[in-house]
């Protein structure tokens, strides 16, 4: 085995604390069943987090539209349940394929130009879909949001609670799946070339990668996530409204991906722990004013720098 | 047919002045500033409160919130905006997104969440009607001051000392610098000029758009589209984007209620599509 294979190997080995991670979340449905609600928000935010991650931290692809596979995701889950069948499984099925489509589609807009042109293709696509569901009120419900929408039981009669402790497992296990999913695509030879068209493009293209492919490829990845968290929301809380394709939802996830860290796989789940607990923090104290305190912690993050929060430890001595 | 073009050339020219303090720091400066719309709406704010608390009259207002503005990021940009010139353009979006958030929630707590009205001055009110074609007065305001500042910006730039400097600080800080030329300075007061025109902007808009907190957020969009879809290389790219985008908005809204906004948008998807720089950008000026 050659050196260079033996390296890639080593970064591709499962570390101690990745497997007790992945464990700990199966644990925590466990224990603490009381705050499966707050759990559930948490792990469908990581999630969505965890697809954005793929396109910025490993392509290096700007969006300030993500908010828009979410909402597709998530609208389609609900029409698919309301108007087809309500298997959640099926629905789920269904919501990823129609995002990984859209997402298949919109990935065409981000080839060119430059980082502001991206910006603002993902906030025009992020922007146009919220309008449509505004309008299409016949379909979606528009500013009232899509109601009675019923969702049947999982394989093997487990009904959504109340308590949400199905739903939690059920978010639990495509969080996980989906995980294993990227960590698998970003430890292969295409994550690699990711990594290299990122932090150059042109010479990821001179040296042979057909970086317009793989862009393709990774935004509709990525998008298909997206939509998998819209769907999973979709789904447990049986209602699909306008804020899905919020602005404020595109913005929240780069967020928590920033506390997380980017280019980093489980940045997302960190992020959304931090992200979920500070926000019930803040807007038990203060619900009105809670965008103010988000705001003072993006402009107070952004100017310490991202980087040390990205190696917590340096700052808050070994946290993991 | 007229009077809705008029309306949309009105609501154009607005947009422009609203706008041209964005194409300075995002195309002379390279810094994507979401928050822009925030110095705007500070403009429109003075302007609301000065005439209902102060009773002061409309012209008045008008400086009072240019140089309301102009203060406002003369002191935000030493102090925040500076450090972040140098970052990727992920950390400046991020940045300016909590700027916006702040700004958004901070004018709901001190002012409240209604949207806010002026009242105009009687010798505005109302339009001049022609045989064929009736045009309001305050439009014809807005489109005599916004022509003049664009002209005078355009002088400023092409002709005055500090226009070229401006142009060298632009081109290359350090060379600049090195040729005793205060760079920083420079900046700082491009950045004022440029707030301040937005805070003008929001002024004179606040009769037309009604400033309420959500403003920077619900015009974030149109004002980085005028500037997207224009390019940065010139004056003229986003005045005539501007124009376009204020037709196109003004006229989508009369004939086709129901799309709305959307067309506006798709349209701007369209031409990033074909023409990424811009629509008047110079070739290979883009950065």
């Amino acid at each position: 085995m050659t050196a260079v294979a033996q390296s890639l190997r080593a970064h591709a080995a499962w570390r101690w604390w990745e497997l007790a991670l992945i464990a700990a979340l199966p644990v925590s449905w466990l224990l603490l069943p009381s705050h499966a609600l707050l759990f559930n928000e948490i792990a469908i935010l990581a999630l969505f987090a965890l697809s954005l991650d793929l396109i910025l931290g490993y392509a290096g692809v700007v969006s300030l539209g993500h908010a828009a596979f979410f909402g597709i995701g998530s609208y389609a889950a609900a029409l698919f349940a309301k108007l087809v069948m309500p298997d959640p499984l099926v629905g789920m099925v269904v919501a990823v394929a129609t995002s990984a489509a859209f997402g298949a589609l919109c990935s065409v807009l981000i080839l060119r130009g430059t980082d502001l042109t991206r910006l603002m293709v993902t906030l025009g696509v992020a922007s146009i879909l919220y309008e449509l569901a505004n309008k299409l009120d016949w379909l979606t419900g528009g500013a009232d949001g899509l109601q009675g929408v019923v969702i049947g039981p999982l394989p093997g009669q487990f009904e959504f609670d109340l308590a949400g402790r199905t739903a939690y497992a059920y978010t639990l296990a495509v969080l996980i799946a989906c995980l294993l999913l990227v960590r698998k695509l970003v430890h292969s030879p295409f994550g690699y070339s990711l990594q290299a068209l990122r932090d150059n493009r042109l010479r990821a293209g001179s040296i042979g990668l057909s970086v317009n492919t793989r862009l393709v490829v990774v935004y509709t990845v990525a998008s298909a996530i997206a939509g998998a968290a819209g769907a999973l929301l979709a789904q447990t809380s049986g209602f699909a409204s306008l804020d899905v394709f919020e602005f404020h939802r595109s913005a929240e996830v780069l967020l928590v991906l920033v506390i997380g860290g980017t280019g980093y796989l489980y940045g997302g789940i960190f992020g959304a722990i931090v992200f979920k607990l500070l926000h019930d923090l803040i807007s038990a104290w203060t619900p009105q004013y809670w965008n103010f305190w988000f705001g003072l912690f993006l402009v107070v993050l952004m100017l310490v720098g991202r980087e040390k929060l990205m190696k917590p430890w340096a700052w808050f001595g070994a946290k993991r | 047919m007229l009077t809705l073009l008029f309306d949309g050339i009105a609501y154009g020219m607005l947009l422009f002045v609203l706008a041209v303090g964005l194409a300075v720091t995002l195309g002379l400066m390279n810094f994507i500033n979401l928050a822009h719309g925030a110095f705007a709406m500070a403009g429109g704010y003075i302007t609301v409160l000065a005439m209902s608390r102060l009773g002061m009259p409309f012209l008045l207002c008008l400086p009072l919130a240019f140089i309301g503005t102009a203060l406002l990021g003369a002191l935000l940009e030493p102090t925040l905006y500076r450090r972040m010139y140098a970052r990727p353009h992920l950390d400046q979006v991020l940045f300016s997104i909590g700027l916006v958030f702040m700004a958004v929630t901070g004018v709901d707590y001190l002012v409240g969440s209604m949207q806010q009205n002026i009242q105009l001055p009687a010798w505005l009110k109302g339009r001049f009607d022609f045989e064929w074609v009736g045009i309001g007065k305050y439009r014809s305001f807005i489109i005599v001051v916004c022509g003049v500042l664009t002209v005078a910006l355009q002088w400023v730039l092409a002709t005055t000392r500090f226009g070229s400097q401006l142009r060298a600080s632009v081109d290359d800080p350090r060379v600049a610098s090195g040729l005793g030329l205060n760079v920083n300075r420079i900046f700082l007061l491009t950045f004022a000029v440029g707030s301040g025109l937005a805070g003008l902007g929001g002024a004179l808009g606040a009769e037309v758009l009604g400033p309420d907190p959500t403003f920077p957020l619900k015009f974030m969009i149109y004002f980085l589209i005028v500037v997207s879809v224009g390019g940065t290389t010139t004056l003229t790219g986003p005045l005539l984007a501007a124009l376009l985008l204020g037709i196109a908005d003004v006229a989508g809204k009369y004939y086709v209620p129901k799309l709305g906004a959307f067309i506006v948008y798709t349209l701007m998807i369209v031409i990033l599509l074909i023409r990424p720089q811009g629509l008047f950008a110079r070739a290979g000026g883009g950065k």
